[in-house]
């Protein structure tokens, strides 16, 4: 009961209540909606039906026949917090016109009559506790629509506080009210109601989300620098340290490389001129660009692919794949090959690649690689099937005949003679072998 | 022209009758010659209901896209706005009305359709911009479940799922329980209602209110429907993560059916003629419709793809046969009856043409996939299609769910789409009941590394829908409900099935075996796996006035209303209809949904949109 009351107290000493207001018509389409209300008030004669008796907006305001105003009632605050003048209630108008209009319609029934696609007076519900009845009323219908309504009524006319503390005991309506933040783009009431709710993880999301917004790269970069010290999960915040570390220096490489290409001194660009600039770009295409178009450079450089995979710590099989598709793409076959070579201690060389040498061969013969270039790879292929499927495919006559004399499989050998050129080196091999087996 | 409505058990035509009605009442309201102005969304969704012949009837004269500038010039004195109640949309009306102009002379009169419900959001919203007052007639229109075939109806609202399992937003669900009202006021009270959800425990409650509120809507129509079952669509999440395989279901994965329309590529639709060798091939896509109207279609479209085939060369021989006729018709009367019959003989002959090249288009696919993406361009195993499905299906059937996947690493290394990833990745979160966080953190990596770090907006979606979870208490209770519910099956047979888990060529679908077994032998006898799947399950019964009571005719079939909360696939519609088939299953179905889905639309419905790349 107290409690009630101290609420109601609250309510009449903090709530930004708002009525109409006279001077929001100038707007240039004042004289259209003039014609429109002619039309609208000439229906009204016309038409009869008792649902329209209570034409009154959602805000309250009637916009019936009864109460015709001279110029449309508005009340446009419900989307922003300036420019509305604010009136008493109780003054807007006399009391009894007041009543002319208002029946008293239990905050059940006024849901059920929106739900109706009615339009309701929401005015009437004063006292915190109404309001409050009116939204579970609401809440219990389901219908997101009247929800969101009766919503909109609260947050205009209930004090923040109130209005979070009130929500976080409402689940449902809470959903919606942030739904609805989230539409309207309200950013900064959703993020004080998330905070309120010590919904963190949340906000920081939600902040996040906004640099999807920003156009310019130098406000976008210093909008996600912004975003670190959000409190993110800890797997989270990795990933947006990384993401703010890849555009700042996405910035960097574009630049410099701008002018390299402008300049036109520089072979690879001319050669193979830019197609889209790379900034925004994920990270693994960054590296792609940076195999590609920087390859050689010393780890010291922000654009050299060494530095980038050791900054953001790219897998070992991620990054091979990545730098042998764009070696391929240039065709650098002996960079291919050193990428595959490793040195052991003793100092002796080993082909190994991470990501299987199918793979390899895939990407190579995809880059139209020379067979001499590809066969090299399908030999080191470990699986035997695999190795004479793909050999045969590629035509690598090397390998299908020196796989077959491993396997001592002389029946196809016999059989690969034919596919073989009449006369060649190949051929020839192979008749050595089977005279040989 | 809506013939295959009515050839079903419920005869649905009814329905649509009555959204014709409504619609046609509306426009009365206004008078005179009228322009509409279509949010684009919609017109495939009305397109079921009536087509312009109805709208030309009451003086629909033009046609126009919404889009954002000046209306083009149309000398009607009504334009009529059919939207959806979304703000985006709003302000490309704002702009219109704006733009109008206003010494035109007649004036032009706004109105605004509001479908399927008038929002006091977005009239706020058109008052904010002071163009409210410019509309007369402010309506909506409730188009809560349109039908799309004999049995099949769809609310076709395409974020029902993201605005219930991930805004709490339950707007959805009271048009569910509307449309179900509806459907009442038409085809009788339904005696018994079952439900498996949190969802479906709201549209229950929301269904008993209405009825206790509007007395009235008590009606004195015979039952149709025997029962009616309410499935949260968060109970089998799995579902719709796997790859349709019936014939419907692929043209749906590959090509995408939009209010029962497709449009395929061209090339297979050429027309054969001889001496043109090649050149005009068409352009545009092929469009075709897909329903029972056509009879090759409702035959094979609920067929595994691999028993498509057989049917299709049986059929050709038989067509073949039937036009040898010809040479074997000796007399006038032979002759007469032939020449009766060409016309059917000639609808039957291009539509076996039609599905002939659509099977070969998705035997294409299926077998060869290339891909090309940004600055790369990988060839692909011409086993990608398989090699997709083996590893979903050693997922549903249990094999190594619980450690990174060689296949899904290598699809993130040739960048092959995010969400044929998004779809892998979900499948084997949910086979596990959630991923051990050394997996979940490495596919995240790769992925965010891949595709982009803002994407781990759409990665939290997910995890807020659940789709895609950390183990938690480290128990999968996941091989107990699929033993249980027996949702692997290795004996499948495709040609012949005895089973619903034909439609995935072994995995049952988890909502129709809930169904199945809620039919016979009843949910006592899997309590223990249905308490495992999230949300309550209950019971309710509606009180029939005496004498709608039904008595059964010995042999007679109970229909049962299945809907789908957040979506349904054509594989478990197809599964449903084997149940409805099967001579001893004593039911038949009727399928209801918010949305026509497949994994793809799905998880697309999830995901952030993100700005569109810059190249």
């Amino acid at each position: 009961m107290s409690r009630a009351r101290a609420d109601e107290e609250e309510y009449w000493h903090s709530s930004k209540f708002r009525a109409f207001t006279f001077d929001d018509e100038d707007d240039e389409l004042s004289q259209l909606k003039e014609s429109k209300r002619a039309v609208n008030s000439l229906r009204d004669i016309v038409d009869d039906d008792d649902d329209d008796l209570e034409k009154v907006s959602w805000s309250g305001e009637p916009v019936g026949r009864r109460n015709r105003l001279p110029s449309l009632p508005s009340l446009s605050d419900a989307f922003s917090d300036t420019g509305v003048k604010n009136y008493a209630p109780e003054l807007r108008r006399p009391k009894a016109e007041y009543k002319d209009y208002s029946n008293d319609w239990s905050p059940r029934d006024t849901v059920r009559r929106m739900q109706r696609g009615k339009v309701c007076s929401l005015e009437r519900f004063r006292s915190l506790q109404d309001k409050l009845v009116l939204l579970d009323e609401a809440v219990a219908g389901h219908d997101g629509n009247v929800i969101t309504a009766v919503l909109i009524f609260l947050k205009r006319t209930l004090r923040r506080e109130v209005l979070f503390r009130e929500l976080e005991v409402r689940q449902v309506a809470l959903c919606h009210l942030i739904h609805f933040l989230k539409e309207t783009g309200e950013q900064k009431l959703l993020l004080d109601l998330l905070r309120f709710l010590d919904r963190t993880e949340e906000v920081a999301l939600s902040q996040y989300r906004e640099h999807l917004n920003i156009q310019d790269v130098e406000k976008k970069r210093e909008f996600l620098k912004g975003c670190i010290g959000l409190p993110f999960s800890a797997e989270d915040i990795s990933h947006i340290q990384d993401h703010y570390t890849l555009l700042e220096r996405q910035i960097i490489i574009e630049a410099n490389d701008r002018h390299l290409a402008m300049a036109g001194q520089s072979e690879i660009f001319r050669k193979y001129p830019r197609k889209a600039s790379i900034l925004n770009m994920p990270l693994v295409t960054t590296l792609f660009y940076s195999c590609f178009y920087h390859y050689t450079e010393a780890e010291g450089t922000f654009s050299s692919p060494t530095n980038l995979k050791k900054t953001f710590k790219i897998p070992d099989k991620q990054y091979v794949l990545t730098a042998l598709a764009a070696r391929a793409k240039l065709r650098a076959w002996e960079d291919v090959d050193a990428l595959l070579t490793t040195k052991n201690w003793l100092g002796y060389t080993k082909k190994k690649a991470p990501i299987g040498f199918h793979r390899v061969v895939e990407i190579l013969q995809r880059n139209n690689a020379p067979v001499q270039v590809l066969q090299e790879y399908v030999r080191l292929v470990e699986d035997v099937e695999t190795r004479l499927n793909l050999a045969t495919k590629y035509k690598c006559h090397d390998v299908v005949i020196d796989t077959y004399r491993d396997l001592k499989d002389r029946i196809q050998l016999m059989a690969y003679k034919c596919k073989v050129e009449r006369g060649s080196a190949e051929e020839e091999k192979i008749n050595s072998l089977l005279s040989n087996m | 022209m809506a013939a295959h409505l009515s050839s079903g058990r419920v005869n649905l035509t009814a329905l649509r009758e009555a959204g014709r009605r409504e619609l046609r009442e509306f426009l009365d309201k206004c008078a005179g010659s009228k322009a509409i102005v279509w949010d684009e969304y919609l017109t495939g969704p009305f397109g079921l209901i009536a087509q312009y012949s109805l709208l030309k009837e009451h003086e629909v004269e033009k046609m126009f896209t919404l889009k954002p500038g000046r209306l083009p010039q149309a000398d009607v004195r009504n334009i009529i706005f059919f939207v959806r109640p979304r703000l985006e949309l709003m302000d490309i009306i704002t702009d219109n009305v704006r733009r109008e102009d206003r010494g035109r002379s007649p004036q032009r009169d706004f109105h605004i359709l509001f479908v399927p419900r008038r929002s006091l959001l977005c009239e706020q919203w058109l008052k904010e911009q002071g163009v409210l007052g410019s509309f007369i007639h402010r309506e909506q229109y409730s188009l809560d479940l349109i039908p799309f075939d004999g049995d099949l109806l769809s609310m076709e609202s395409e974020s029902a799922f993201k605005e219930c399992y991930l805004e709490n937003d339950q707007t959805s669900l009271y048009h569910a329980a509307k449309g179900l009202m509806t459907l009442q006021a038409l085809y009788g009270t339904i005696p018994q209602i079952f439900g498996k959800g949190d969802c479906a425990r709201h549209v229950a409650n929301m269904m008993i209110r209405m009825k206790r509120e509007f007395p009235g809507s008590q009606n004195s129509i015979f039952p149709v429907f025997d029962t009616l079952l309410l499935l949260d669509r968060n109970v089998d999440l799995l579902t719709p993560l796997a790859t349709q395989l019936t014939y419907e279901g692929l043209i749906d994965e590959i090509y995408g059916i939009q209010n029962t329309y497709v449009k395929l590529p061209p090339e297979k639709f050429a027309p054969k003629k001889q001496g043109e060798g090649g050149k005009d091939l068409p352009t545009e896509p092929k469009k075709l419709q897909l329903n029972s109207a056509e009879e090759l279609y409702a035959e094979i479209r609920d067929k595994n793809f691999n028993a498509v085939g057989s049917v299709l060369s049986k059929k050709a021989k038989i067509i073949s046969a039937a036009f040898e006729e010809r040479h074997h018709a000796k007399t006038v009367g032979e002759i007469k009856q032939f020449v009766s019959q060409l016309p059917h003989m000639q609808a039957a002959r291009s539509s076996l043409a039609n599905h002939t090249s659509i099977a070969e288009l998705i035997k294409d696919i299926t077998t060869v996939s290339c891909y090309c993406i940004g600055f790369y361009s990988f060839p692909t195993a011409s086993e990608d299609f398989f090699d997709n499905l083996t590893v979903e299906q050693e997922f549903m059937s249990g094999i190594d769910t619980d450690k990174v996947n060689n296949y899904i690493e290598d699809c993130i290394a040739q960048k092959h789409s995010l969400i044929k990833i998004l779809r892998l990745v979900c499948l084997q979160s949910v086979c596990n009941n959630g991923l051990k966080q050394k997996v979940l953190d490495h596919y995240k990596r790769e992925i965010l590394q891949t595709y982009g770090y803002e994407h781990i907006l759409t990665l939290n979606n997910l995890e807020k829908a659940g789709l895609l979870k950390l183990q938690t208490g480290g128990r999968n209770n996941y091989p107990t409900i699929r033993k249980t519910l027996r949702l692997w099956m290795d004996d499948v047979n495709e040609q012949n099935p005895n089973d619903i888990s034909y439609v995935y060529s072994g995995y049952a679908p988890l909502s129709v075996r809930l169904a199945q077994l809620l039919a016979r032998p009843g949910w006592r006898s899997i309590e223990e796996v249905l308490k495992m799947l999230p949300g309550p399950h209950f019971e309710e019964r509606q009180q029939l006035p005496t004498g709608l009571q039904k008595k059964r005719q010995h042999g007679e079939n109970r229909v049962t209303l299945v809907f789908f909360l957040g979506g349904v696939t054509y594989a478990e519609i197809a599964a449903l209809r084997f149940l409805s088939q099967m001579e001893d299953g004593g039911t038949e179905y009727v399928i209801a949904t918010t949305k026509l889905i497949n994994g793809t639309t799905w998880i697309k419905s999830l995901m952030e949109k993100l700005e569109p790349a810059p190249f």
